[in-house]
């Protein structure tokens, strides 16, 4: 029933782990490293010149974001200023435009929470009853489900822009919440993941012991899918907080926007060229504090993440 | 908890089913109901948000609105109109070049990185594991427009660097260069994600596998090429699904770097722009809606193709 079911893995495995090393593996590489010590140092520079790739636009976001907009256009790329203009730019980030940067950020964690816990929840849901119900209709509806993963979200963006204007319902926050709420994906994950992690076995004695269908899902079921909840919810935060054709689509108050689309509207006005609508310092400043907190989760969330994110690969 | 599901459950299904194949148990019947119940607040959204616009989509383009005529039934006149839409057609060539360059470029990062990974287990490789990951973190407004100062001739860093080698700067956003400054953006935001999950699918391989290639005598290269590749195949099928469904719908990176490169990208750069520039600057919400259906049943269609010639890599069945 599954797509990817070439192999037969333990998806609780990588997920348990905290490194995603397993210790004998540790062991036995190591040992075939000391073989090797010439490939291992090239394989080391190699690893070096990507990661500098990889971050260095990174870094560059969080040198600029100290930087004044003279700052900008005058120093070095990618090292700092002698004026470390961080702090002015955070003052500024609350008075341009009576601080609704702040707002936009604010709106971004309303839709990105609100559009994936509802979504986590409703594939949570429904992954369990497509992995442990039989019920008719269940193979077809869940094909459909899995056929729907191939089909492209933004095709989706105009009509729904239409649907939700008829409703009136364009130009508020249900206008992004509610089309974020669909993840067939999601539902995949959750049902791939529930066949495997909750045996039949376990449902049927809660049952036998008197506890109804919704008290064995809450207290049987639930814990045991932990994992694969954490990693739908990070899935669709991430997809929410990244989304951008929708929210352009669907708002017009600037009062209303997500940070991604606010940062740039202010791109697009500063190199419009207005003397005072130009505010690189706010740009660069305003889109370092904004990758921060979802830097910061993948840092606390490794463990989940790193095995997580190939749930629906491996299996 | 409960009144909400129950509220909420269709009653057609309980209704429609026959006695005679759940032999009229009522706990099977029961059981039904239920797995119903959990599946049913998610086909709600599925049914309003998924099918209800595609099919709206589909009906609006078989109508054209003129001011002239007001809104007619027209047929597929607005499909004929835009498989001979050269700005159309034009855009479609342009994301299937894309995905014929970002796609390789993509996976080639990721594959690399994760085979050289999992040959190693050190600090500095799990150090390496998290930055190459970086960007995955980073939303791709913010990752494009990160990479559209670094192009810009005033912010970017390519003045001073090309300065000191007395060499004159590249420009990234004219319009022979700009293709590969998109190339660039995309690998950098999604090679370290398709690397976690190519390096995830190393891993679950069984060890004893490598010792045996070893004791046959393969090389740390053969035993790469020959065992590690082919086993994760599956996983590569899944990166590279997604990656062409992502670069079919191409969208938000050259959106962004077009702030700073109108002349080399032009509102109709990628077909889901032109569908937004009709739709939003010209109100020609019939013929966006064409273009966007068009776009869908193309991308559909085309990982359906891809999934179906890889079935045997991917054990799709």
């Amino acid at each position: 029933m599954t797509i990817f079911s070439q192999r037969d893995v333990d998806l609780a495995e990588p997920l348990t782990t905290s490194t995603g090393v397993p210790s004998h593996l540790d062991r036995s590489v190591r040992a075939r490293g000391k073989r090797s010590g010439g490939r291992r140092i090239g394989s080391h520079v190699f690893l070096v010149i990507l990661a500098i790739y990889f971050v260095i636009p990174i870094w560059w976001l969080f040198v600029a974001a100290t930087k004044n907009t003279a700052g900008l256009f005058s120093s070095p790329a990618f090292w700092f200023d002698g004026n470390f203009a961080f702090f002015e730019n955070v003052v500024g980030l609350f008075t341009h435009q009576g601080g609704i940067y702040w707002r936009w950020l604010g709106n971004s964690f309303l839709y990105a929470f609100a559009g994936g816990i509802g979504a986590t929840i409703l594939a949570v849901l429904a992954g369990y009853g497509f992995a442990k119900y039989s019920f008719r209709g269940r193979s077809a509806v869940f094909t459909v489900i899995l056929g729907s993963v191939m089909v492209p979200l933004t095709a989706l963006v105009i009509p729904t822009f239409m649907l939700l204007s008829q409703y009136g319902i364009i130009n508020t926050p249900w206008a992004v919440i509610l089309p974020s709420l669909l993840s067939p994906f999601g539902v995949y994950l959750m049902r791939v993941y529930t066949q495997d992690a909750v045996p039949d076995e376990i449902l049927e004695a809660s049952r036998i012991d008197g506890a109804g269908e919704i008290r064995t899902f809450f207290t049987v079921a639930l814990p045991l899918l932990r994992p694969a909840i954490v990693t739908v919810l990070l899935l669709s935060v991430v997809g929410t907080w990244n989304n951008f054709f929708l929210p352009l689509a669907v708002l017009t108050d600037p009062n209303l926007l997500p940070v991604t689309v606010g940062l740039n509207r202010w791109t697009a006005l500063s190199n419009a060229g207005a003397g005072g609508e130009q505010v690189w310092n706010l740009i660069t400043s305003g889109s370092f504090i904004s990758v921060l907190p979802l830097i910061l989760s993948f840092l606390f969330l490794q463990r989940y993440w790193q095995g997580g994110l190939s749930l629906g690969s491996i299996k | 908890m409960t009144t909400q599901l129950t509220t909420a459950a269709p009653p057609a299904p309980a209704a429609a089913l026959p006695p005679r194949r759940t032999g009229g148990s009522t706990l099977v019947r029961r059981r039904q109901r239920w797995g119903w119940l959990f599946v049913v607040p998610f086909l709600v959204v599925f049914a309003l948000f998924l099918i209800f616009p595609l099919c709206y989509a589909f009906g609006m383009s078989l109508f054209t609105s003129t001011l002239a005529t007001g809104t007619q039934f027209t047929g597929f006149a607005n499909y004929g109109k835009a498989f001979t839409d050269p700005l159309f057609m034009k855009g479609l060539l342009r994301v299937l070049a894309f995905a014929a360059v970002m796609i390789p470029a993509q996976l080639i990062v990721a594959t690399a990185a994760a085979l050289v990974l999992d040959s190693l287990a050190t600090w500095l490789s799990k150090l390496s594991r998290l930055l190459i990951f970086a960007p995955y973190a980073i939303p791709v407004v913010i990752g494009a427009l990160m990479w559209s100062f670094l192009y810009s001739p005033r912010f970017g860093p390519s003045a001073s660097i090309f300065g000191i080698v007395g060499l004159p700067t590249p420009d990234y956003l004219a319009s022979d260069t700009v293709f590969g400054s998109l190339v660039n953006v995309v690998t950098w935001q999604w090679a370290g994600y398709y690397m976690v999950v190519i390096y995830a699918a190393l891993r679950s391989i069984d060890p004893a596998i490598y010792e045996a290639a070893r004791i046959d005598g393969a090389n740390g290269w053969q035993t790469a090429t020959r065992i590690k590749v082919p086993m994760i195949s599956s996983s590569m099928v899944m990166v590279i699904t997604f990656a062409l469904i992502g670069t079919l719908q191409f969208f938000t990176e050259p959106v962004v770097l077009r702030n700073i490169a109108q002349g080399a990208i032009d509102a109709a750069y990628t077909p889901n722009m032109y569908a937004f520039s009709l739709a939003f600057s010209y109100s020609q919400f019939n013929y966006a809606s064409a273009i966007a259906f068009s776009l869908g049943v193309l991308v559909f269609a085309g990982s359906y193709v891809f999934l179906f010639l890889t079935r045997k890599q991917s054990g799709l069945k």
